[in-house]
This record gives structure tokens, sequence and C-alpha cells, in this order.
């Protein structure tokens, strides 16, 4: 059996989810007595995916390469797949990665189950539980084919550092035009993204109008969180659209999920609920989102947020 | 310009999900389907193109009889047409295949799915269909313009979004964005009445095998009580997310 792993970087430098699927391929591994494999595009330190269990890392580094584009990175990870004599391929819930699993599937003839969050067990194939139904429901699926492909859901394994030897291989590929011209790349300041926060920080029509988003912010900044918004807050244009997040926008999985102003309707919490800890701030005690979270304050974010940012300031300074 | 749009037919975002048959199944007792929410916003693009550019709107299910009111009310919106593959969509390859050998026999120049459906989550679809016809894709479209000799297009990354210059034929995966929540149509009486008299053709599925079995469904355990803390003694909730939930 062999496993390969797509470790996506941003600049060069490792996302976090790479290291976490590394972790996951590293376990499964040692418990099949196989090996991991990864495969990533310009990485600046490729031999830093050894700490956590990879064997071989293989860092296709064409500068054609820089930009991701599906067809060109699939065709790169499908032919790597096939010279590793691998049969496990491990993907993250990224934009990109996402992007690539269902053009792998079929390049790959592969089973692909995505949103997984377990193990694999091998007593019956290959099986997995993944969330389903927007969080509302676990799904346990068998996948038939000789080739897999897990799309591993964020923060449900954690990382686990392991070092090994590992091997170091430059490749270059031979690589066709790209079908779709990238001609410009508008990213939002230099915020944590809500894809890759531990932490976020979400704010609903509670607070009232835009102008109070500072509090938001602010509090998001103390914590080196995201910031993301219920549907109405987007809808109204208080918040541009990709901070919408819930079951018709935007999955959260992140380890903090703090909802300030939220009243936490079925389609809200469906896409927050595989947060690890939700925290809610809301005047009404019986808002559902009391229901759903594992901390609460009854109270008014104008008075309760301010003086949570001023605590936490003062704990960040303690602690640091 | 023709154009397809993939309809997956799923549970209204209200719906409790239960299951049935030892747990392998949904419920669909007492449920109410909805039109994808991510296909709606690419249907209503569609329209958009028909009534500026001039295109014809097809749509597309692959699934059982039930699913032919969601069809209708694609067509009372404005679709033109609708193609429904009569198999049970319990594998997204499967359905995947089946609107591919469709559009192989029938040459569109455009094809929009969503970027996930919101029942089984897959988010697959798409992409598959872009690899079995060898069409461009972009998934996670937030913004599509074609005119005459161009193809414009934008596509949410992580963090940001990404400008993209691209040629038909296509395929998207589109979400919100494509167009705004305020445009999204509801079916008058009149277009209610044209559906009644537009195709809806039904097709025999090819032979394919599925990729996947679902061994069974499970509901997660429910929740224990929420911990209050006074907003006099917010304190306490740091502490509380720093010793006990070790989430700062
Ligand atoms: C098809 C469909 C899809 C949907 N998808 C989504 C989705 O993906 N994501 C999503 O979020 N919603 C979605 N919704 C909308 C959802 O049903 C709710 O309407 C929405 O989540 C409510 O947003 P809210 O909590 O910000 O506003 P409200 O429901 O208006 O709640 C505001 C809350 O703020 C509290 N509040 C008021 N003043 C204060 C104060 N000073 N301090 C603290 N709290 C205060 C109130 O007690 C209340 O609980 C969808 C709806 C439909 C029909
Ligand atoms: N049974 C189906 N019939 C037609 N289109 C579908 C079907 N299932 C999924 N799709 C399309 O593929 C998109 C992604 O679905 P999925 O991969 O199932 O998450 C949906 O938004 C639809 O556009």
């Amino acid at each position: 059996m062999g496993i390969l792993i797509f470790a996506e970087t941003y600049k060069g430098e490792f996302k976090k989810d790479s290291y976490e699927l590394a972790s996951y391929a590293y376990e499964i591994a040692s418990e099949k007595g196989s090996s991991v494999t990864a495969i990533c595009f310009n990485a600046v330190n490729p031999e830093s995916l050894s700490n956590y269990g990879v064997n071989k890392i293989i860092n296709c580094s064409n500068e054609e390469l820089k930009d991701f584009d599906v067809t060109i990175y699939s065709d790169c990870i499908s032919e790597t797949f096939a010279l590793e004599n691998s049969n496990i391929l491990i993907l993250s819930s990224s934009s990109n990665s996402k992007y690539l699993g269902g053009v792998l599937a079929i390049k790959l003839n592969a089973g692909y189950a995505t949103n997984v969050i377990s193990k694999p067990s091998f007593s019956n194939g290959l099986s997995l539980r993944r969330n389903t139904f927007t969080n509302k429901a676990f799904e346990n699926v068998n996948i038939l084919t000789e080739n897999s492909i897990i799309g591993l859901s964020k923060n449900s394994f954690g990382l686990k550092e392991k070092n090994v030897k590992s091997e170091i291989e430059d490749k270059k590929f031979d690589i066709g035009s790209a079908a779709n011209k990238v001609t410009s790349i508008e990213k939002m300041s230099s915020k944590v993204t809500i894809a890759d926060a531990d932490i976020v920080v979400s704010g609903g029509r509670g607070l009232k109008g835009p102008e109070n988003w500072n509090l938001i912010e602010d509090l998001a900044e103390v914590l080196g969180a995201a910031t993301a918004c219920s549907k109405p807050v987007s809808d109204l244009g208080w918040r541009p659209h990709s901070e919408h997040v819930g079951q018709t926008g935007k999955p959260v999985s992140s380890n903090l999920y703090i909802a300030i102003g939220i009243s936490g309707a079925i389609q809200h919490l469906a896409g927050v609920n595989s947060s690890k800890t939700k925290v809610v701030i809301n005047t009404d005690p019986d808002a559902p989102f009391f229901k759903a979270a594992d901390y609460g304050i009854v109270g008014d974010a104008f008075d309760v947020v301010p003086k949570l940012i001023q605590k936490l300031k003062d704990f960040k300074s303690t602690n640091n | 310009m023709k154009i397809l749009v993939c309809i997956s037919h799923v549970p209204d975002t209200t719906s409790k999900i239960n299951f049935t048959e030892n747990n392998s199944k949904f419920d669909k007792n007492g449920v109410q389907f909805i039109i994808n929410p991510n296909d709606e916003f690419g249907l209503t693009r569609a329209i958009w193109f028909k009534e500026k550019n001039n295109a014809s709107v097809d749509v597309i299910n692959v699934g059982l009889q039930e699913t032919e009111p969601t069809l209708r009310k694609a067509l009372a919106i404005g679709a033109d047409k609708a193609i429904r593959i009569n198999i049970e969509p319990t594998d997204s390859s499967v359905v995947a295949k089946s609107i591919s050998d469709y559009i192989s026999d029938n040459n569109y120049d455009l094809i929009i799915a969503g970027r996930e459906s919101i029942d089984y989550n897959g988010g697959m679809v798409p992409g598959m269909i872009s690899a079995l016809t060898k069409i461009n894709f972009i998934d996670k479209c937030i913004d599509l313009n074609i005119s005459e000799n161009s193809v414009l297009a934008s596509r949410e990354i992580d963090g940001g979004m990404e400008n993209i210059s691209t040629s038909l034929p296509l395929i998207i995966g589109g979400q919100k964005g494509l167009v705004e929540e305020n445009d999204l149509k509801i079916p008058n009486m009149r277009g209610i009445m044209m559906a009644r008299k537009k195709e809806l053709l039904v097709l025999d599925p090819g032979d394919y095998t599925d990729t996947l079995k679902t061994d069974n469904f499970e509901k997660p355990e429910p929740k224990g009580e929420v911990t209050l803390v006074s907003p006099d003694e917010v304190e306490k909730l740091i502490e509380l997310l720093n010793n006990e939930a070790k989430a700062i």
C-alpha cells in the first residue's frame, strides 16, 4: 500500500493543513506497515514535512507551477500517484484541494470521500466516517474501488509530530499550457482567512449595523482570529459575501467559534457546528444558539465585547 | 449559446434529518425538497444570459420521478427544457458520468453546476464532469461574464478571489455571488402555467458501477448544557477557554 498526500503551500510555506494531512497519513501508514510520500509545488522548506512522518517529499519546482491551475496540478499529482505506486491519495479541505478532488477521482479511477473525520478502517475494504447533511449527520461510507481519495476535514485529526528520515526529490514536469489564465488575484489585506483560522469571530444582525463592526474586528485581532458573519449581514451588504458562513455559505470547522448577536438559526448552526468549542454572546437567553454552544453570555454585545477585548488584552500580556 | 444547468434536488434547509431502513437511507417522509441553493444562483445567472445573450437554458437532474416538481420549478423560473436521467443518485461518479454522456451527445457551451449539494456535501460532481468531458473548469465561481470573444470569471480562493480569463466550452461550480440574493427568481403564475407545457425528457441511465457505498448514517449525540458566564465576569470566560477548552 502506498499513501500520497498533496501538501499545499502558501507563498512557498506549508499550510497547517499539510502537516495535519502528514500526521494523519503517517498513522495510517504505520498501522499498515507502509510509508508516506508527499507532493508539493515550489515549497521553500520541503524538509519540514519529515517532522510529521513523511518519508519521501517530491517537490515540483517549475516556475510555471507557481500559480495553481486545476488541470496542470491534477496532471502532476496523478502522474506522481502512478509513478509512486500509490493507492491512497489524501487531500485537505481547502478551496484548491476541493477543486482538484473531483477531477482527480476521474483521472485516478478512484472512489472519493470528502469531509472525512476518521482514520480509515480496513476490516471491510476501506471505510471512513464523514460529515454529511451539512454537519447534521455522519455517514459511514465504503470505498469500493482499488484506488481511494480521502478528503480530510480540517481540524479533525490534529498535528502529531513524528521525526523520520526522509528523502527529498526535486522534480520538473513537462507542463502544457493552462486553459484558464489567472489575470489578477485580489487578496483581502493580510487578515487571517476563515479557511485557515483556528479561531473565528462572527457577527450577526444583533450588531445593528456595519459601523459597529470594529467590535468584531478588534476582538478578532486580539485573538488572531478570522472574522465572519451570518447570511443576512452579508445580504444587507454590511460585510462581504466571502464572510457569510453557514449551510449556504462557508463551512467553519475552527477550534473556537465566537458568535455575537447571532440567533442560531438551523442554517447558521449547520455550517458552524463542526467547530470544536462554540461561544455565544446574545441578549436573548432563549436564542437557539445557547442550545448549540459550549459557553455563553446572556448580555448586550455593546457592553460585553469591549470588556472582553480589554480582559483578553490583559490576559495576553501576562501570558506571553 | 447553449447552457445546461445541473440541478440537485435537496431537502429544504430547515428540514430535520432522519434516517430509515436501518439508518441506511435518508428518510424523505414529510420533507420538503428544493433546488439546491448553489444551483439556484447558477440557474438565475443562466436565465440572465438567456435574456441578455439570447442563450437557451436546459436543466438536468439525475434522479427518480420524485424530482420532477423541482425540475418543473426550474422551468417555471424560465428554463426552456428539462432532462431527467432516471436513476437514484447514490454515487457522485454515476451522476457525473450520466450527465457527461448527455453533454457529449448534445454539445453545450456552458455547463453550470453548484459548488456542492447541501445534502450529501460531495462537492465533486462538476470536477468529475470536467475531467470526463475535458471541458475547462472553474470551481467556486462567483462571477461570470461572457461576450462574443471573451469569458471572464472570478473564483473564490481562501482569503480572496482570483480573476480568470478562459474560453467556452466551460463548466463551473457556482455559488452565491453569481447573482445577488435579491435577483433570485420566484416562479410567477404565468411561468408555472408555461412550465406545464415545456418538455421534460426522461432518459434511461447508462451502465455504471458505484465507487462508494453507504454503510449507514448516524446522528450526532445531543449536546450537553451550555456553561453560562455572567456579563460582569468576562474574565471567567477567558479562564474557561484557556484552561478547560484549551482554545486560546
Ligand atoms: C435557504 C436559506 C439558507 C440560509 N442559509 C444561511 C446560512 O448559510 N447562514 C446563515 O447565517 N443564515 C442562513 N439563513 C438565514 C437564517 O435562517 C437566519 O435568518 C439567519 O441566520 C439569522 O441571522 P442573525 O442571527 O444574524 O439575525 P437574527 O435572527 O435577526 O438574530 C439577531 C440576534 O441578535 C441578538 N441581539 C440583538 N441585539 C443584541 C445585542 N445588543 N447584543 C447581543 N445580541 C443581540 C438577538 O437576540 C438575536 O438573537 C438561511 C435561510 C434560508 C431560508
Ligand atoms: N443528482 C444530480 N442531478 C443533477 N445535478 C447534480 C446531482 N447531484 C449533484 N449535481 C450537481 O453537482 C453539484 C455538486 O454536487 P455534489 O458533488 O453532489 O456536492 C450540485 O450543485 C449540482 O449542480
